[in-house]
């Protein structure tokens, strides 16, 4: 058996077997399906509420236009003046109460009707009122010009532009929620993996170090062999565990859903992310899951697969060779912070620029620029690739600039980090500074 | 003479600092080598470089005859100063590993650590965790990881520092037996005088710079400097023998003990020939000792490095 293999071997077993790699494995599902579950519970608590509004109108409008539903129910009150009805409001502990006063016309009315309420109104309330008021004086100026409210609800059409490239291909306008949730999705995993994994390297580095053993190690071994088993072995034991708990967290998840009857759909639509302009909602006639299934499989699934691979590997091989340098380079985890600041900024930058400026527009020059920076282009690409390649896309350039980009910064990275690596990990007491990293370089 | 390693002109600068200037050694097969020499000589710098953690920056290493190549590695044991092993791992797992890594194949290496546990009478140790030995226990693992690929050539750094006086012995007898057995051994030390006795060729280093090397013996006849030991029972006063023997020969050093009547001083002849001091003291007193005082390697070494500032 190579060298190599015995050390990937080894690196993996000890990561494996320890105790706390083994909690952490089967007790994140449980926490993580949980804390789903949970937020799931409190929303629909939160929106169950059901509010009532007391409705005391003295006008001659309005009379039927206020239809409960599943959050707000009305309670009309008659033949009271303004102050009784407020204090039966309150004494009946009902949410609020929406004053229609009798005025010469309905313009009249509409303007000096005011919701009394103990707070400030939550804001599903008002916009409720004010779509009843709304389409109540939509209807009224469409009479005055001779239209019937028959005929009005008849005339409502919705509009969907089609876009295409020159070319004459269909083209995809924005990125949708599927795609926006994709592209997070993987660009998310691969900032935890590279966070979490490099960790295990670092430490593990510094464990070699503090047990005196890695002198023993790279008299057998070229340091770095040992560096890249030992990245390879905690990626493999990373890769373990994350296939572990998709598949458990997929297992419970679809339990927990079926025994609490939690609609997917509705917790999908929830994301902040729907304050973006998205297009493509379910049309009425298909289930919500049946278009959620058919937006998955119209992504380009194989390139995404493909390119999420090779963005996964180079970008978790870049890291983790800084996070082994960093590891060798200082005597206990204490000193690493100085260095691990800005091994994270790139990362978290690349997350935030990637939710707030690519999923709006995803070929934008902030988009692109990101999408080349090679230490931010494994979340940001992946997070526009969900649009495709091509027209329409990324355009093809890019990509492979950016993966040419990667590569090179992938082979000069992980020289550096060797080089670093290998004197660091021979030298003890002393807290090194970045200045002394460099001249490690010359050695 | 076959070299099992023969070291040309090494030097070796970490930036502005000089670890080793231009070196030349050469060890032969089946003895034991000193490498001595004070913290900070660049001892270990060149353990590394024989053991290819790190590279000259010029000058060439021979190992047996050949240039130095990574297949060495397979042939050089090697227990540095600062040494270790795997807390949490299993002592057999952790040496069949490190065995493993040396090029010896798994049931080779079975077989062999079943010997070294047999002969340390560790054997219910394979399970153990090393968090759960002691230091010295640990030290016994270690020495077996160093040896257990027999190889031809071993580096000792520092080797008794941690030891226990009878883990010392024993690890002494076992790397006796391993030269009986042909092994070449190198042990570096900046203790001069734990490793003198076994030592038949020294190299002494200071400052990144050879002051000397040879073997121990002819050293030592070199530095010897015709000084003389000598015991005495006598009758007389101390101080009448001392006016007797002023006039012909060097006192250099002298010592009574009125209640044993023991008279012990020193005396510096001008050669090796000493029948005139001996026929002369043994009218003196009954002689119950006399011999010639032997330079330790410590002597020589700040002799030496005297000598080179002047």
């Amino acid at each position: 058996m190579s060298k190599l293999k015995l050390i990937i071997k080894r690196e993996y077993l000890a990561k494996v077997r320890n105790k706390s790699f083994i909690i952490m494995t089967f007790l994140s599902p449980i926490l993580m399906v949980g804390m789903v579950v949970l937020i799931a519970f409190l929303t629909k608590i939160n929106d169950g509420d059901k509010r009532i509004i007391a409705v005391y109108n003295e006008s001659d409008y309005l009379s039927n236009e206020f239809k409960p539903t599943e959050t707000i129910s009305f309670v009309k009150y008659r033949s009271l003046n303004k102050e009784q009805a407020m204090d039966s409001t309150i004494a009946m502990g009902y949410y609020g109460l929406l004053h229609i006063p009798k005025e010469a016309d309905l313009e009249e009315t509409l303007a000096n009707t005011f919701l009394y309420t103990k707070e400030n109104p939550v804001s599903s309330v008002v916009e409720r009122l004010e779509r009843v008021f709304e389409n109540r004086l939509r209807q009224d100026k469409l009479q005055k010009i001779g239209v019937s409210s028959k005929e009005f609800s008849k005339i409502e059409q919705a509009f969907d532009l089609k876009t295409a490239t020159y070319k004459g291909e269909e083209n995809v306008k924005g990125l949708n929620m599927m795609k926006a949730f994709v592209g997070g999705a993987f660009g998310y995993l691969i900032m935890m993996f590279i966070i979490i994994y490099g960790g295990f390297v670092m430490r593990s580095v510094i464990e070699e170090k503090t047990s005196r053993i890695i002198e023993v190690i790279i008299s057998s071994v070229k340091p770095f062999q040992l560096m890249l088993g030992k990245i390879i072995g905690t990626s493999l034991a990373g890769l373990t565990q994350f296939a572990i708990w998709i598949f458990s967290a997929s297992l419970l998840l679809i339990v927990a859903l079926l025994v609490l009857d939690i609609d997917l759909g509705v917790m999908a639509s929830n994301p902040a992310l729907t304050s973006n302009p998205m297009i493509g909602m379910p049309t009425p006639q298909e289930s919500e899951v049946e278009f959620w299934a058919k937006e998955f499989f119209n992504l380009p699934l194989l390139l995404l697969l493909v390119s999420f691979a090779i963005y996964f590997i180079l970008g978790y091989l870049i890291y983790s060779s800084i996070y082994a340098a960093i590891g060798a380079a200082v005597d206990n985890e204490t000193d690493t912070q100085q260095f691990i600041f800005p091994i994270i900024l790139p990362l978290m930058l690349a997350i935030y620029v990637g939710f707030f400026s690519v999923f709006n527009n995803p070929h934008g020059p902030i988009a692109v620029g990101f999408s080349l920076f090679p230490l931010t282009s494994p979340i940001v690409m992946l997070m526009r690739l969900p649009g495709g390649v091509g027209d329409g896309g990324v355009p093809l350039w890019q990509l492979i600039t950016s993966i040419i980009l990667l590569i090179l910064t992938f082979l000069a990275i992980v020289w550096l980090a060797a080089k670093i690596y290998r004197v660091g990990i021979l030298m003890y007491g002393k807290k090194p500074t970045y200045r002394e990293l460099l001249k490690w370089l010359k050695y | 003479m076959s070299h099992i390693l023969v070291a040309e002109g090494v030097s070796k600068s970490y930036g502005n600092h000089v670890a080793l200037s231009n070196i030349s050694l050469e060890i032969p097969k089946n003895c034991i080598y000193g490498l001595l020499g004070p913290n900070g000589a660049g001892k270990t710098t060149l353990i590394r470089i024989i053991n290819q953690i790190s590279y000259p920056d010029k000058g060439k290493v021979f190992f047996d005859g050949e240039l130095l190549a990574p297949h060495h590695i397979a042939v050089i044991g090697y227990l540095p100063e600062e040494r270790g092993l795997y807390k949490s791992m299993k002592v057999g797992e952790q040496v069949l590993y490190l065995a493993q890594l040396k090029g010896l194949s798994k049931i080779e290496a079975k077989k062999r650590l079943k010997y070294w546990f047999d002969r340390f009478e560790i054997g219910d140790w394979w399970n153990k965790k090393v968090q759960e030995l002691s230091k010295g226990m640990a030290q016994k693992i270690q020495f077996i990881v160093t040896v257990l690929h027999e190889p031809k050539l071993l580096i000792f750094d520092e080797p008794f520092s941690g030891f226990d006086p009878i883990n010392a012995n024993k690890i002494k007898e076992e790397i006796l037996a391993l030269k009986e057995k042909g092994t070449s051994i190198i042990f570096s030390t900046h203790r001069m005088e734990s490793v003198e006795e076994l030592c038949e060729y020294i190299t002494l280093i200071h400052k990144s710079e050879k002051l000397l090397d040879g073997k121990l013996s002819n050293i030592k006849k070199a530095y010897k400097n015709n000084v003389f030991n000598i015991g005495l029972h006598i009758t007389n006063t101390a101080d009448s023998i001392i006016e007797h023997l002023n006039g012909d020969f060097q006192i250099t050093q002298s010592d009574y003990n009125s209640e044993e009547k023991q008279f012990n001083f020193k005396v510096q002849l001008p050669s090796q020939d000493t029948s005139e001091l001996i026929k002369r003291i043994s009218t003196l007193g009954t002689i119950n000792h006399f011999n010639e005082t032997i330079p330790s390697a410590n002597d020589i070494f700040i002799e030496t490095v005297k000598s080179k500032m002047a």
